[in-house]
């Protein structure tokens, strides 16, 4: 379950010590923007031993690289690598030759330290308009890619607009790259709101791009973490429907039907792989069915 | 027209009748910001008068320098307060006095001041506006800082009272706080603070990130207690995490449209919001902690100015505190047994008091401590805390980051919480969950000497705090 | 084994951070410690010191430390991160 994303900031020892606790689903550690040129050796190094020898508990821990265009990146895999983070966010992806660059030296790390092949998994950020157009074959560039994911403010840069808080410079590039992840199988993420101070805003954008089709939504502010963990986590109705669904197929079994209806509703294959993901979750967040049902 | 006006401090001490041995005393509602303090001292001093007892209800930095040289040079003998400091804490850990300090808390000074334990000869009194009888209030004036509720028993125990101002009004000043029956002598000065260290302009609730998980916690805590209900009543501190609950507490407040009866104690802004949006019908304010608060103490009748007695004496006929349903609190260090220390940092100095932390602690129904599993790489929970402010029977949870805890005492609340999934840890546990994160702490090495003694608001001393070597 | 060749710095002064400094010496290891939790944690604190340093065949070397609260984590993290700019790499 990965419903928010939490960013911080790879070379904050305070900040990175209570990571686990502010409620994210995942932690991104990041070595790119928020680490200056001049520290991204001891911000590597800090990660590496935060993962390793400190760990972040029930939080899944994601670490953004610096980008392929940088002198950092292949040092910044070297040292992380080892400590085997979920997922690895290249930053700046722009095709899918920047996939399979990041695919090739990863490849080659996990045979020199020993490790299962592809056990390594990507969440490329696309945040530029090239990316964008690109999105669906960076989802499918490489097997290890797990999920895209949108970063809207170097996108709006490169589109030569502004950023704002109604997001309507980013509603293109939101419902392509939704797209594209779900033609390549793949998930994916929404960009960060940023505004730390607005409590109601946040659970709009949230909700938005969860009605697009998101899986989840990253944050720059711990105080947006629940905001989106709320959003994203399945109603009570989500679950009892769920709960409905797998009731009827249960049942149209049973009876040897081949179509089975619900609320005068077909129960097709795509609605049965909802209410089991939904079901699963519940179950992770400790939902039940209600009394009522 | 009659007048209590005295051209000079000085004249007004002598007036006064102040001597060697005798027992001053001064209020904080200037806190860092006050001048009258050092300037009276530096008064006295210049008269030849020792040996003091000094009896103020808290002590700043701003008070630290000067404060050391008048008990060095045996002005000052002995200091009676509820709260001091790291500044003048730190000097006094590493023995300066000769005599302990006598620390209490809020609700136990005035209990202390009106049965004549602690006898006070002058006091003087700080007042942003006064008239030449001695009517005087902190509602107005340059230096307003709102509610003077520390200051009554003071005014009215005390043998002598002076009253020092820096915006006289003419006689009668309408809306006194403390009224002329109390006062002695008036003195006009330049300026009885400076109003930057007085109150902060706005409070601002925290942007720690665990400040904010805290907080959360806490209001969750509050809403399952079963008392978050019509009527509800709430006190909160200062500290970044205690505003954070409140702003939380009032989004739920409003959303369920709760009404409360009051919130009391050191009143911020966010209190006053609280009012404002009608999550209470009343602020119960002994002492105003921003200028918003004393923005809302001047102008609604809504916002009322308390007394120590009336907030906190145990030798009233009741206090406010005894109707408090929810507290939010602090600490430097709980103990397994839920004892709490705010009275000395990690390294066993001086830096605090109670306050009003053990009063309220002991009339809440609820008294909850928002506290981190560690700061830096202390953890927070111990086997044992250096110095008992608190006693463990008085709190009821343990807000942490990583868990909550409650006392064994209370296993109504510890189901409800369990009941609600909230993350409810045994106190031992949480120890354990910090150590594991920060390693073991090797235990202190302390002092031979007793620098301060630590008097629950019953008059009972609870507790000594040795030097630090 | 690895050699000191030049001073080198790592860390900061926030809460919860430490800074190392190292430089050359003829010397074995030198420690000076300056910690806000030197009475709970001085020895655990120069046991990871010593113990990174000896991980990275550091064998002679002074190092200066001025810990803020930090976890082993950081420390081990700010002195690794100093013998690799020390080293001149």
């Amino acid at each position: 379950m990965r419903r928010s994303m939490l960013f911080l900031p790879g070379n904050t020892p305070n900040i990175i010590v209570n990571g686990e606790i502010l409620g994210a689903d995942a932690v991104i550690l990041d070595l790119e923007d928020a680490v200056a040129p001049t520290e991204k050796d001891s911000a590597r190094i800090l990660v590496r031993n935060a993962i390793g020898r400190m760990g972040f508990g029930k939080c899944e821990v994601i670490v953004r690289i610096n980008s392929i265009d940088t002198p950092f990146w292949k040092k910044d895999l070297d040292e992380i690598i080892p400590v085997r983070p979920s997922l690895i966010m290249p930053p700046k992806t722009g095709c899918a030759e920047d996939v399979r660059a990041v695919d090739a030296y990863i490849t080659e790390l996990e045979a020199k330290l020993g490790m299962e092949k592809n056990s390594v998994r990507l969440i490329p950020l696309i945040e530029t308009a090239l990316g964008v157009e690109n999105a669906f074959e960076i989802a499918r560039a490489s097997g290890r890619v797990a999920a895209i994911f949108l970063g809207g403010e170097d996108l709006t840069a490169d589109l030569h607009c502004k950023r704002t808080k109604e997001g309507n410079e980013i509603n293109y590039a939101r419902c392509r790259m939704v797209c594209a992840a779900r033609a390549a199988g793949v998930e994916v993420y929404d960009t960060p709101f940023t505004d730390v101070n607005d409590d109601e805003g946040i659970y709009v954008d949230a909700q938005y791009a969860k009605s697009l089709g998101f899986t989840g939504k990253s944050a720059i502010s711990p105080r947006h973490v629940q905001a989106i963990n709320e959003v994203f986590s399945p109603t009570q109705a989500d679950v009892d429907y769920a709960y409905e669904v797998m009731e009827a197929i249960r049942i149209g079994k049973e009876q040897g039907k081949g179509a089975v209806a619900l609320r005068g509703k077909m129960i097709d294959a795509p609605i049965v792989a909802r209410a089991q993901q939904t079901i699963a979750m519940a179950e992770e967040l400790g939902m039940g069915r209600s009394e009522a049902q | 027209m009659s007048t209590k006006l005295v051209k000079t401090l000085r004249e007004a001490i002598e007036l006064s009748g102040l001597k060697s041995g005798m027992s001053v005393s001064f209020h904080h509602h200037l806190r860092n910001g006050d001048y009258t303090l050092n300037m009276v001292m530096e008064e006295i001093a210049n008269l030849g008068i020792r040996e003091l007892t000094l009896n103020a209800s808290s002590i700043f930095d701003v008070h630290a320098p000067a404060l050391e040289e008048h008990i060095k040079n045996g002005v000052v003998r002995k200091i009676n307060t509820n709260y001091m400091s790291a500044g003048l804490g730190r000097r006094i850990s590493e023995g300066l006095m000769d005599e302990p300090v006598d620390f209490r808390t809020h609700g136990g000074r005035p209990r202390d001041i009106a049965l004549g334990n602690t006898p006070i000869d002058v006091a003087f009194i700080a007042a942003p506006t006064a008239d030449p009888m001695g009517n005087c209030t902190g509602k107005f004036g340059p230096s307003a800082c709102g509610s003077l509720g520390y200051a009554f028993p003071d005014a009215m125990y005390a043998k002598q009272v002076i009253v020092i101002t820096d915006n006289l009004a003419p006689y009668p000043l309408l809306g006194w706080s403390i009224p002329e029956i109390y006062v002695n002598y008036v003195v006009e000065v330049p300026a009885i603070g400076n109003p930057k260290g007085i109150v902060s302009g706005t409070t601002k609730i925290t942007r720690d990130p665990v400040g904010l998980v805290m907080a959360q916690s806490a209001v969750e805590v509050i809403r399952h207690s079963g008392l978050l209900k019509d009527g509800f009543s709430f006190q909160t501190g200062a500290g970044g995490a205690s505003l954070a609950a409140a702003k939380f507490l009032m989004d739920v407040m409003v959303k369920e449209k709760i009404q409360g009866s009051f919130a009391s104690g050191g009143i911020t802004g966010y209190l006053v919001d609280m009012l404002n949006a009608g999550c209470f019908r009343s602020l119960m304010d002994v002492q105003c902690f921003d200028l918003k608060a004393v923005e809302s103490i001047r102008t609604n009748p809504a916002h009322q100015e308390i007394s120590a007695m009336h907030y906190a004496s145990p030798a009233a006929a009741s206090a406010v505190v005894d109707n408090l349903d929810v507290v939010i609190l602090g600490a430097t260090e709980v103990d397994t047994d839920f004892n709490v220390n705010v009275h000395t940092d990690s390294n066993g100095y001086i830096m605090g008091g109670s306050g009003g932390h053990s009063d309220t602690a002991a009339g809440a129904k609820l008294s909850m401590i928002i506290a981190p599993l560690f700061r830096a790489r202390l953890p927070i929970v111990t086997d044992h805390v250096s110095c008992i402010s608190t006693p463990g029977r008085d709190i009821d949870v343990l807000v942490t980051q990583r868990g909550i805890a409650v006392n064994p005492k209370n296993a109504e609340l510890k189901q409800r919480l369990k009941d609600a999934g909230l993350n409810v840890v045994d106190i031992h546990e949480l120890k354990e969950i910090a150590e594991r994160i920060t390693g073991k702490p090797a235990k202190l090495a302390r002092g031979g000497r007793r620098v301060a003694n630590v008097i629950y608001r019953d008059g009972t001393q609870i507790d000594e705090i040795l030097s630090v070597k | 084994m690895s050699e000191i060749v030049k001073r080198a710095a790592a860390g900061t002064l926030e809460s919860s951070d430490v800074y190392v400094e190292l430089e050359p010496s003829d010397a074995g290891i030198e420690i000076e410690l300056d910690s806000v939790v030197a009475q709970q944690f001085g020895d655990d604190i120069r046991r990871v010191v010593g113990g990174v340093l000896a991980e990275q065949g550091v064998e002679r070397a002074k190092l200066r430390v001025v810990d803020r609260g930090a976890l082993d984590c950081v420390i081990r993290a700010r002195v690794e991160t100093a013998i690799v700019r020390a080293k001149g790499e």
